[in-house]
Parts: structure tokens; sequence; C-alpha cells
């Protein structure tokens, strides 16, 4: 999970690193109050998990509270590389004498983490990185081991800081470890981190992505996502424990395991190509179990998509044998009817693997109209997008 | 023969005592595995019995090594307790640890990896979040179905489970040595590369699927591997070639982000170490049928 640089500037305040004075608004009122609360003169930035919000506008500096509420006013609404600005952080304002750069990130290729530190900031890391690769320090740390004041000097010294500021970074990047490691986090990142006129060096960005999966130790983070920015299908899916993506086409897919779900997604994307060029409306990993219950929910969720047009369920019975597949299908129509929803819309099944026979045979026998039962992937593909295509 | 997990394996379960790891215990032992115990501090001395056959729970996987020369580890327990469970295993010396645990935290899998390190990696470890390692006709450890395919001459290896099933069925008819779930998590153990080396040496078999998926850049360096050190064939599908920048696709490490991590990539990396890539599931195995039908 990305948070939004104002929730980062909270994480990392309450780790003790050096922020300046700052908050939220999502009205310009809010913006003038806040800017009051500062004394005045603030920067204030659009909140989006985004880069590049500078160049878009989305940055602006505001001389007193009524400035703040006029440039709130601009940002709030804007859109940025599709992102629509609903909240604004105000700041206290500083005066940069140096920009530095400062990260922790997970190291896939090296099963670790890494540091990225350099004195090059203000600008992105990975143009530094290809530019000037001698300014970008690379530091692997240890997981065991983590970032201690040995380590943390290293590190100013590869990434060449100056003498003035060296006590101040190394302080940072232990903090900074330490907010990395007690928050679960995959990535922190301070761009720029930056040395001002009194000589005292701030964070002055805050990016922050958190680990979900240690979300059972951590009370507090749930908090943080930002339910209203989500897709409301993706919500709803959510709620019943599915994992869900909202995707732009029209062919509802459902299936068992990411792997062949995003395969899936491929071979209907290639089949679309004929037929006028439908995809796939969303990714619905229903997992190993897909009992009636949660192919009932899966359906559910993917049917109420007014962007579908067809439905592609595409089962490898590995653990779950097919039988129980197909009835879970039959059921969850049932079930859907049950409950009020009237089903209109035509589903592709290919069922195979363990007990496929008995699985196509329960379906074959269940004689609903919108079941189409066929039998490879690729075939079972281009029928649902040819569906799609004619429901358009 | 197989890869890292053979008739003579010797398997032991942490977490057999839960409903996935009893599960699939008695899965296991129906494919023939040789299940040799199971791990629970608060159940030891007590037995579990699958259908007829008695497993003993030990308090310890030291113990369970002690008692009965186990040399492999499926762990099943939750997520809030695999880094200490895995811990266990390489300090008492095991020699491959399957880790199953889906929704394993990364900071604990880097910690258990890096004390896997320090302690001279003495402890092959596959997973976590991954289907485990099957041998068909030998050993099963782990999720993978028995029956999906026989024993033949095809090495597999994945980061995705059920797409493993998927190639598995399309290519039943020739049958495979060993096929490896590595699993989708943005640290893993044992990684396409290792699988591939250890294929590459084994004598029975001739030929590689290698699966892959968008995310980080283990097929690219796979592909440089290849390139180096691989003469046998090897056959290869990417999943996701259609997935949006940005978007998580079910396995935590399957995000596009940037320019890095895209299907195209990954594909063009392949083929240039020579590698045959399948756009999709039924074409990679037509492709691998070709290289076999040749042989």
């Amino acid at each position: 999970m990305d948070l939004y640089e104002y929730q980062g500037r909270d994480v990392f305040e309450k780790h003790g690193l050096p922020v300046l004075a700052g908050g939220v608004a999502e009205t310009p009122e809010e913006a003038r109050a806040i800017a009051e609360r500062l004394g005045g003169r603030v920067v204030v930035k659009a909140q989006v998990k985004v880069g590049g919000r500078g160049k878009a506008g989305g940055v602006k500096l505001a001389a007193d509270a009524t400035e703040a509420y006029d440039r709130a006013n601009d940002i709030l609404g804007m859109d940025i590389k599709g992102h629509t600005v609903h909240k604004v952080m105000l700041a206290e304002t500083a005066d940069i004498v140096e920009e530095y750069y400062f990260s922790y990130l997970l190291d896939r290729a090296n099963r670790t983490f890494l540091c990225i530190a350099s004195v090059a900031g203000g600008m992105e890391i990975e143009t530094v990185a290809e530019e000037q690769p001698e300014k970008v320090a690379k530091v692997a740390i240890d997981a065991n081991r983590g970032v201690d004041e040995a380590l943390a000097r290293e590190i100013v010294t590869a990434g060449h800081f100056p003498a003035e500021v060296a006590d101040q970074v190394v302080d940072i990047a232990i903090k900074l470890w330490q907010t990395f490691r007690a928050e679960d986090a995959t990535l922190v990142e301070v761009n720029p981190l930056a040395k001002i006129s009194s000589g005292k060096v701030l964070c002055l960005d805050a990016k922050v992505t958190l680990d979900e999966n240690a979300g059972f130790r951590h009370a507090d983070h749930e908090a943080l996502e930002d339910k209203a920015a989500v897709d409301p299908l993706e919500q709803a899916a959510k709620a019943k424990d599915l994992n869900y993506v909202k995707l732009d086409g029209e062919v509802g897919i459902i299936g068992n395991g990411a792997g062949l779900v995003m395969s899936t997604l491929d071979v209907v994307a290639y089949a679309g190509e004929q037929f006028g060029g439908v995809k796939p409306a969303n990714f619905l990993d229903i997992g190993g179990g897909a009992s009636a219950e949660v192919m009932a929910n899966g359906l559910e969720i993917v049917l109420s998509d007014p962007a579908v047009k067809s439905v592609f369920v595409n089962v490898f019975g590995g653990i779950t044998a097919c039988d129980a597949v197909a009835n879970g299908i039959v059921q969850a129509l049932a079930m859907l009817e049950s409950r009020g929803e009237t089903v209109t819309k035509p589903l592709v099944v290919r069922l195979d693997g363990n007990n496929a026979e008995a699985g196509r045979a329960i379906l074959d026998s269940a004689n609903n109209p919108l079941v189409q039962r066929v039998d490879t992937m690729d075939g079972a593909a281009k029928r649902a997008a040819e569906l799609a295509a004619a429901g358009k | 023969m197989a890869i890292w997990l053979t008739k003579d394996s010797k398997v032991i379960v942490q977490g057999m005592t839960g409903s996935e790891g009893s599960k699939h215990t008695r899965r296991m032992l129906a494919a023939g595995t040789q299940i040799v115990g199971g791990v629970n501090p608060r159940k030891a001395g007590t037995s579990v019995d699958f259908d007829g056959t008695a497993v003993p729970v030990f308090g310890s996987v030291a113990d369970a090594m002690k008692e009965t020369g186990a040399d492999v580890t499926v762990i099943f327990v939750p997520p809030a307790f695999t880094k200490d469970a895995v811990v266990e295993a390489i300090d008492a010396g095991i020699g491959l640890a399957v880790v199953i645990t889906e929704g394993v935290p990364v900071h604990d899998t880097a910690a258990f990896w890096a004390h896997a390190v320090e302690t001279g990696n003495k402890t092959r470890i596959i997973g976590p979040n991954c289907p485990g390692v099957a041998s068909p006709g030998a050993s099963n450890a782990g999720i993978i179905p028995a029956d999906i395919a026989g024993s033949g001459r095809i090495g597999l290896v994945s980061k995705s489970g059920t797409l493993t099933y998927q190639l598995m069925y399309e290519l039943r008819d020739i049958g495979f040595s060993t096929a490896v779930g590595i699993g989708g998590d943005p640290i893993i153990g044992t990684t396409h590369i290792d699988a591939l080396a250890a294929f590459q040496d084994d004598p029975e078999t001739e030929a590689i699927v290698m699966i892959g998926e968008i995310g980080g850049d283990a097929e690219e360096r796979a592909a440089e591997f290849i390139k180096a050190h691989v003469t046998k064939p090897v056959v290869g599908y990417i999943a996701g070639f259609t997935a949006p920048p940005g978007k998580t696709m079910g396995h935590a490490g399957a995000i596009i982000s940037g320019s890095s991590g895209t299907a195209d990539a990954k594909k063009a990396a392949l083929e240039a170490a020579g590698v045959k890539v399948g756009k999709t599931p039924s074409e990679t195995a037509r492709l691998m049928r070709e290289v076999m039908s040749g042989r």
C-alpha cells in the first residue's frame, strides 16, 4: 500500500525524523485555517500517488493564508496523470540550500534490503543514476543486522555527503531504517532530503510503501487506506476477501490462482483482437477453495460491473475438483437469483483437470441457457470475447 | 531421478496438526511420500492417524530429524509464525525447507533468508507462498496435485501454482522429472536459476519448462544464466502481457513498476538466450512437444 505524502510525513514524525510542520486539507477553507496555524507562508502540495506533480502545477507557494486558500482552490480537483486531487498538504516553507536523496527499499534480486543515497537530490533518482552514476551510493543492508551508526557512517561516506551535514544524515539514516523496519515498509524515500539556510537537514518529502502482508501486526495501518480513492467494485471485493482488480474491458474474468488468471487476461485480450478489440474487464482470483459461496460472491462482483458483457470462468481443478466447482457455479447462479438479482449476461465456463468430466456433466445437466461450456482455455476465451463483442 | 526430492526423501510437516497441514499431509501420503513426522511443541509425543497411517508428532524439527532421519520439511504454519518455523528448520540443519504459507511479511522472509545465508546456506528454502515440489511417482512435498502427470523427462520451474498444474496437464503424456513451484513473492528462497542449474545437472531431465510472470527481473537474470550455462532446451512462458502498470496481480511480486517487470521485456530477454517463448499456455505446451518429438 502506497501512502500519501502527508501520511508519510506523519509516519516520519512519529519515528522522530526531522520534518516541517504541516497539515492536510480537503477544502480551500481548511487550507486557509491550516496556513493560519502554520504562520501564513506555506507550500501547497497536491496529494496524489504519482510522480511529476510539480511539473503538472500541483505544488505552489502561498505568501499568506488568503493565498493558500486560492492555491488550494486551484489544485483541488486538478487532474494529474489521471489522478484527481482530493487533498492538499500544507507545510511550512523552507529556505533550501542543498537537496539530497535517501531511501531504503526491497532488493528482490539480492533477497535483502538496499539503501540508495545521493547528494544529487530533488530530481528523479533514476535520472541521476543514469547521468551521474558516481553520485549514487547503493549499500546492501543485512535484514537481521539493520543500520547501526557504523553502517550509517559508511552510507554517508559512500554518498559523498558534505562533512557539515554528516552527523545529521547519520542520525536520519538510523531513524529512517527504524521507520522502515518498525512499520514493515517496502520503501521509504526522502527526496529531497534538504539542507536549509540554518544548516539543518530536513525530510521535505515522504514516500512510503507498506507491506499489506504485515497488516496483522499493524492495527493502525488499515486507517491509512484511502477507501474513497479505491474503485467501488474493488472495495466490495475486498470486503468479501476476494482478490479483484478492475480493468477497462468488457469480458469479466473469474479463475483460480493468480498466475492462471493473469494468463487468462492475456488469452482473452489476444482473442479479443479478432472481435473489435474487446478486453478483460477485471482480474479475479477466487483461490484454491472455490466453494459455491465464493463463486457466488465473485460472480456477483463481476456481474455488477456495467461494463461487463460476458463472463469467462476459467478453472483448473487442482486441489479443488471440477465437479465441486461446477456445483459451485450452478448454486451460485441460483443464489444470485434468490438474492433478487437477474442474471442476463452469458457465462463461458472452461473446466479442466481434476474430475473435469464430472464437472462438465453437472453443467450440462443443469442446462442453464446462460452457461456455455467450452473445454479449452483458448476456445473458451474466443467464445467469451465473441459474446462480449455481440453484447456491446 | 529427479531434483531435490526423491522416493528416498524423508519428509516432516511443520503445522501438520492444523487444517491445511493435515489436509495436505493426507494427500502427500496418498501420493507415496514418506511422511515420517509432524512438528508441534504442544502435541509432542502424540501421533496423528491418516487413513490408517500413524504419523508421530515431535516437539521440534531437531527432535524429528534425530528420531526419523528426516531431510525435508514442508511448512504450513500461519504467516505470523512462519519466520520462526523456517529459522528453526535452518538451525536444525535440514536439507530442504518448502514454505507453503501465503501472506508472509517480506521483512520476515528477508530475515530468514539472511539467517540462512549467515549460517552457510545449508538448507535449501523453496517459497514462501509456493505450491512446493513434486517428483511424480516418487515423492510430493507441498500442494501440487499428484495425479496431474506421471514421471517423465521434462523439468518444470514456475512462480505460479495453477500455471504449473495447467502445463503439467497439457504435457501429461510426456511426464515430468520434477516440478518446482518457487512462488510469487518479492523475496523467495530458491529461484528460477537454482532450478535451471539443478535440471541441467539432472541426467533424467531432457528439457525444461520455465514459467514466469510480471514483476522484478528474475526472468531476465534467468535468461542470462541460460545463455551461459544451460545446454538443454528451455521453453518459456510469461503471464501478464496485458497487465497494466501499477496494479498488483494477485501475487505480491506481480506488479509492473515504471518500465521494469513487463512481460515483453522478459520474453525478449529469454528469446535472446535461445529460449522459445509461448504466448499462451497451450502454445507453450506445443513448443515443448516440438522439442520433445525430436528426442
